[in-house]
């Protein structure tokens, strides 16, 4: 029951973005160029809830807190949604539905290259989230969502590549991804490695 | 019984009167500051004492090379800025700028001219009769403005400080002073102090003009006070602001968005739709206020006036 609670909570956090969005919108104050804020604000707002979603399996091994494994889904998820959000700032505000001005923007501009590949890996992720998916891909399933890795990484590039020349929130964004990622690599090589853990008697050795 | 004559008070002791008057004008200006300050936010306070901003410029002239386009709004002009002394982030110089003092100001122009001159701010104002002049702004990041700037053309400056034949390009240099201009600090993004530059017959058309206001007011802060430059043919980078040094050379100078990034910013960096920046396309604008983007002109419009200074140069080369 508590858990309930604490997931409501979450989820309502998780939209605090949106509604911040929508409140400046409201209220007139998304600035000179609103549909740059817009573009930008959905976009970090990806970025940041893919990081979260990447750092529950760390902070279940870290502190033995099992529950925490019940977040990801729904944090995955949300992550996808404002994905969608900023997909649809694409196509609708930036570029009017302009078709062959999009084609040629992903097919030259390499960081829209990026990002649209990686909006398109997310789409099996969210498709296949349900528990009955789950079930039914086993062990593929974990195998299948390791592409979070290579969307998160693709979500980086793609910010670090649009930036002019200041590189600083990328960059931020990067050495957060690459310490989340690099506690995975940590754990599965000393989980590769069962070797050391064997006790070897004294007498055995020569 | 002996009385002590006093001691004579030294004349070098006696407040000369100007002295004393300006005190008291001191004083009293800051009796009005404090009340300033109780009053209002400190952001009100430091936004009527960091210039003279806001100020209305007189006997400004229309110029014949105005556009009729509709202006942006000035709230959209004096908080959306690309300034990066102040943050790379568009709404914070109008936040950080009030740092900047625009008074005193001298710009020293010098270099491969006969008349060398440091020159106070106001008397640069007046070296020739200001005009309005609305230009077309289009920055490189694909958005564009429309904005009534007030100044006079560079080469009335040009022309008084005699540039000799080895004047071949005209190197401007933004203020060095992390002091005022806070993100000087870090050498993360660009290198300081800001340099631009222009060849000798760019800087001598009458379009480029030395702006000093702008909306019939003297220039606010986060748009480049007290001094900056206006070239509406090419991106918006190339317009420099609080310009402290005009040098005259004869090698064309390396800008900083060259050093910062050579494959992608030019010395030219004229508005060209054709030619794309690396990363985006240059076909298009969204025009500040608008919806629906439009398309980019050649040379930002100017083509009449300034197409001829390129003749004959592979654009795509000399980007």
């Amino acid at each position: 029951m508590k858990l309930k609670v604490l997931k409501a909570v979450v989820f309502v956090a998780a939209l605090t973005p949106l509604a911040l969005l929508g409140y400046y919108a409201y209220t007139g104050n998304l600035g000179a160029n609103p549909i740059e804020v817009i573009t930008h604000w959905t976009g970090d707002s990806i970025i940041i809830f893919l990081l979260i979603t990447l750092t529950v399996t760390p902070v279940r091994k870290l502190t033995g807190w099992n529950d925490a494994i019940k977040f990801r889904r729904m944090l995955g998820l949300v992550a996808f949604f404002y994905a969608c959000l900023h997909f649809t700032t694409y196509i609708w505000l930036d570029q009017f539905f302009d078709l062959p001005g999009m084609i040629k923007d992903v097919a030259k501009r390499p960081f829209i290259t990026v990002g649209f590949a990686s909006f398109l890996l997310l789409i099996p992720l969210a498709l296949t989230s349900t528990a009955a998916m789950v079930q039914r891909l086993g062990k593929r399933w974990q195998k299948l969502h390791r592409l979070i890795y290579i969307t998160a990484a693709g979500g980086v590039i793609h910010y670090w590549w649009l930036v002019k020349k200041d590189i600083r929130w990328p960059l931020t964004y990067g050495i957060v991804l690459a310490l989340l990622l690099a506690f995975r690599a940590a754990i599965s090589f000393r989980a590769r490695q069962p070797s050391r853990r064997v006790f070897v008697p004294a007498a055995e050795k020569q | 019984m002996l009385i002590k004559k006093p001691n004579d008070i030294k004349a070098s002791e006696i407040t000369d009167k100007a002295l004393f008057l300006s005190r008291r004008r001191f004083l009293a200006g800051a009796a009005v500051a404090g009340a300033t300050i109780a009053g209002l936010t400190n952001m009100d306070f430091f936004e009527r004492s960091a210039a003279h901003a806001g100020e209305k410029l007189s006997g400004v002239q229309k110029s014949r090379f105005s556009t009729t386009e509709t202006l942006t709004p000035l709230k959209d002009v004096t908080t959306y800025n690309n300034f990066y002394e102040f943050g790379t982030d568009k709404y914070s110089p109008a936040q950080y700028a009030k740092t900047l003092m625009p008074r005193p100001w001298t710009v020293a122009v010098e270099g491969e001219i006969k008349k060398p001159k440091r020159y106070d701010i106001d008397e640069l104002m007046k070296l020739a009769p200001l005009e309005e002049r609305v230009y077309r702004l289009r920055c490189v990041e694909g958005w564009s403005m429309v904005i009534p700037w007030i100044g006079f053309p560079l080469n009335a400056l040009i022309k008084q400080v005699e540039p000799t034949s080895k004047a071949k390009y005209v190197e401007f240099t933004t203020l060095l002073d992390p002091k005022q201009m806070p993100e000087q600090k870090s050498r993360m993004v660009l290198d300081w102090p800001y340099i631009e530059g222009l060849r000798i017959d760019e800087a001598n058309n009458p379009l480029a003009i030395l702006c000093v206001g702008l909306y019939g007011e003297v220039l606010p802060n986060q748009n480049g006070a007290p001094i900056r430059m206006i070239v509406p043919w090419k991106y918006g980078f190339k317009s420099v602001k609080s310009i402290v040094k005009i040098r005259f050379v004869e090698q064309q100078p390396t800008t900083t968005w060259m050093k910062a990034g050579p494959t992608e910013y030019g010395f030219y960096s004229n508005v060209n739709p054709e030619v794309d920046h690396p990363r985006w396309s240059q076909a298009r604008e969204r025009r500040i206020g608008e919806f629906i983007k439009r398309k980019t002109l050649m040379f930002n419009g100017y083509g009449d006036q300034v197409a001829s200074m390129y003749q004959g140069m592979d654009l795509r080369k000399y980007f």
